[in-house]
């Protein structure tokens, strides 16, 4: 039977930007508030998975042109290279930095290398998560 | 914090409180799963909002910020709730659940036998 979701697909259209602006706060307040990468990987696949119940599985992978398992691949490249990046100033594994830095925009920003290290869990974690539901869904 | 704050954010929770528990009485007392669901979502949507609300004003009471999260709860419940009743009653329609003894008349059963 062919139904008529207009009233879901409409909703979501609003409510996947919210979601998605949600995440990326959370992602970003994980440093001194509840939140961090794992979170807000959920939260952003959570998004995209309402966006494939609203809509079916062929239009989401036509309007996200993502491999997810690469999206995981990036994700352990990242977490990897902060930690191997600490080779190059001749410190052990993983040691992160930061600083103050004067940015152009945002002025007085204090930036750490830990960020870097939680876009790796955040691209992880979508990908794996879209990758097992994708598979999922995909199969008859 | 003054006492008139205290009452305007007690009154904003026991509303919502209020609220919440009417529509749980509701689900157990309504006859039939249309009925139900119109008790679930409707009124626990208020009364989350209404509990919410106080929150944000207490919050903003008590340490002068207004939290953006509970603002954007209060917003998304608004939204989602009332989709997600209507969802749940369609599926329920469509799958054929029965409507109560007492209903006088099913307008949409007239619109499913129309050929397209």
């Amino acid at each position: 039977m062919r139904t008529n979701d207009i009233i879901l697909q409409t909703v979501t259209k609003i409510v996947s930007f919210i979601i998605l602006m949600f995440a990326l706060h959370i992602f970003f307040a994980g440093h001194n508030n509840p939140g961090g990468g794992f979170v807000g990987g959920l939260l952003t696949s959570g998004a995209i998975v309402l966006l494939l119940l609203a809509y079916d599985i062929k239009s989401v992978a036509n309007s996200l042109p993502i491999d997810f398992k690469i999206m995981v691949a990036v994700g352990l490249l990242f977490a990897v290279g902060t930690g191997v990046g600490s080779f190059l100033f001749d410190v052990p594994f993983l040691t992160h930095a930061f600083g103050e830095f004067t940015l152009p925009l945002l002025g007085k920003t204090h930036l750490h290398t830990a960020v870097l290290f939680d876009i790796g869990v955040y691209l992880v974690v979508v990908g794996s998560t879209l990758t097992i539901i994708q598979t999922i869904g995909e199969g008859e | 914090m003054s006492a008139t704050a205290e009452i305007i954010v007690a009154v904003f929770i026991l509303i919502g409180v209020f609220l919440s528990l009417v529509s749980s009485f509701g689900v157990m007392r309504l006859p039939d799963a249309y009925t139900r669901n119109h008790a679930a979502s409707k009124s626990t949507t208020l009364g989350v909002m209404s509990t919410l609300l106080g929150t944000l004003l207490f919050f903003y009471f008590y340490e002068g910020i207004i939290h953006s999260r509970i603002l954007l709860g209060i917003i998304l419940i608004f939204v989602t709730a009332p989709v997600a009743g209507h969802i749940i009653s369609r599926a329920a329609y469509n799958s054929g659940v029965e409507l109560s003894e007492r209903t006088v008349q099913d307008d949409l059963k007239d619109t499913k036998n129309i050929p397209k």
